[in-house]
């Protein structure tokens, strides 16, 4: 198998795990690098399979990382046409649409047996507060286990099953997420950023 | 000394000098740095060290593995929040009189990466810099000029009076404060004993006086 089919694959392994819901992300740009959405519950079985089923078998995972959706309103236009006193308008609405924000973390596996790859599997967390644990995938790739602290470190996301799950590269008793979108770095004013605040007319905090 | 005695003993053959000059002389032409690294602008200083542009023509060429046998600290690099209280202790651990060199962007404010929440805004938040380079990263060219500048620096001071050392001053601090590893960055964030920053102060402009304030009137820096 050296072309990557993203449908065979997800068929192939929700005939293998039983339950397991998987959906296909699409990539809309030339690359076309789909990735499969693996769910929590399920996602270390399924890995497990990716791993060791004798036709996939993607033995190196490249690399992990994290993605950081926060929370995203949407507005869309939508015009209907209504008759009203017999005459044809044209009215506009505009229909907001909240999708709560998440947490993810993203593998790229590879085949080195097979020669194929990648693979692009993801994971998303239930929220980015107090629900952001995620099956740790170590026990299956022993690679993930510093990308894995390093998600840990810098987007939060909790892994369960890890050996050694620390801050890899801030320290131990730092308490900020600094790769979340909504992270701001605690004010260092040492006079110099004042003066170009108030050179541009800002006010200096 | 008075230069054209100096001139006319020199003539008979006496040699007169002060013991500051020849004191300062010889501390200017051996001055002995810390073998110590960060970033990019270390790959610059270890080239400044080589045959092609050869520090050891100015007297520094004996780069120390210890910080108790050195007397110049170039920072070399970009000094993460991490490495900044090991940087304070290094240079707390030389002995007096002790130098400094910021070599670089990074090392003078954290350049590329000031916004950056991993890196230190400039090295002279927590220790006394002498000479800062500035470039990204410097050429050994620049290095050398900032060596030389030094030097300048060294051969200038007095021993005794009120513009002597600061470590012959019983009351000067000779070791500076280590920040420590806070819940959201280091704590303190600097060290203001080091270089007072600018204060901005609000003045008041009568309204009556005041037509149309630009920004600039309304704050005002002492």
């Amino acid at each position: 198998m050296s072309v990557i089919n993203i449908e065979e694959i997800k068929a192939v392994m929700e005939a293998a795990v039983p339950g397991a819901q998987m959906e296909v992300i699409l990539n809309p740009s030339p690359s076309a690098q789909h990735s499969l959405l693996l769910p929590r519950e399920h996602a270390l079985e399924l890995a497990r399979f990716l791993r060791h089923d004798a036709t996939l078998c993607f033995d190196y995972c490249s690399n992990a990382t994290g993605v950081d959706w926060p929370d995203l309103e949407t507005t869309e236009k939508i015009r209907t046409k209504t008759t009203v006193d017999g005459v044809d308008k044209e009215v506009e609405e505009t229909r907001k649409t909240l999708r709560s924000g998440y947490l993810e973390a993203v593998y790229h596996l590879f085949s080195m047996e097979k020669k194929h790859g990648p693979l692009v599997v993801r994971m998303r967390t239930a929220d980015r507060g107090a629900n952001v644990t995620l099956p740790s995938l170590t026990p299956i790739w022993r690679g993930c286990e510093f990308q894995e602290r390093e998600i840990f470190d810098l987007y939060g996301i909790v892994f369960t099953g890890h050996p050694d799950l620390r801050r890899l590269l801030m320290w131990e008793d730092f308490k900020d997420h600094p790769m979340r979108k909504d992270y701001v770095e605690p004010s260092e004013d040492d006079g110099t950023t004042l003066l170009a605040a108030s050179a541009e007319g800002g006010t200096a905090v | 000394m008075d230069e054209d005695l100096k001139i006319q003993l020199g003539k008979q053959g006496v040699f007169t000098t002060t013991l500051e000059e020849v004191y300062n002389w010889g501390r200017k032409s051996s001055v002995w740095p810390l073998t110590f690294g960060l970033a990019c602008c270390a790959i610059e200083m270890i080239a400044t060290t080589m045959a092609r542009y050869d520090l050891a023509r100015f007297g520094a060429e004996v780069f120390r593995p210890s910080p108790r046998q050195a007397d110049l600290i170039i920072v070399s690099g970009t000094v993460t929040k991490k490495m900044a209280p090991q940087v304070v202790r290094l240079y707390n651990q030389m002995p007096e009189p002790k130098y400094v060199i910021a070599m670089g962007a990074c090392a003078i404010s954290g350049g590329p990466f000031r916004d950056g929440y991993n890196v230190l805004k400039g090295i002279d938040r927590y220790i006394p810099v002498d000479v800062h380079i500035p470039g990204c990263p410097p050429r050994p060219e620049a290095l050398i000029y900032g060596f030389m500048e030094l030097q300048k620096r060294i051969v200038e001071q007095e021993l005794t009076g009120v513009r002597r050392p600061a470590h012959t001053v019983v009351a000067a601090p000779s070791e500076f404060n280590v920040p420590e590893f806070g819940e959201h960055g280091l704590e303190p964030p600097m060290n203001p004993t080091i270089a007072p920053r600018p204060q901005l102060v609000q003045i008041n402009i009568p309204t009556s006086v005041q037509a149309s304030p630009t920004p600039a009137e309304k704050t005002t820096t002492a």
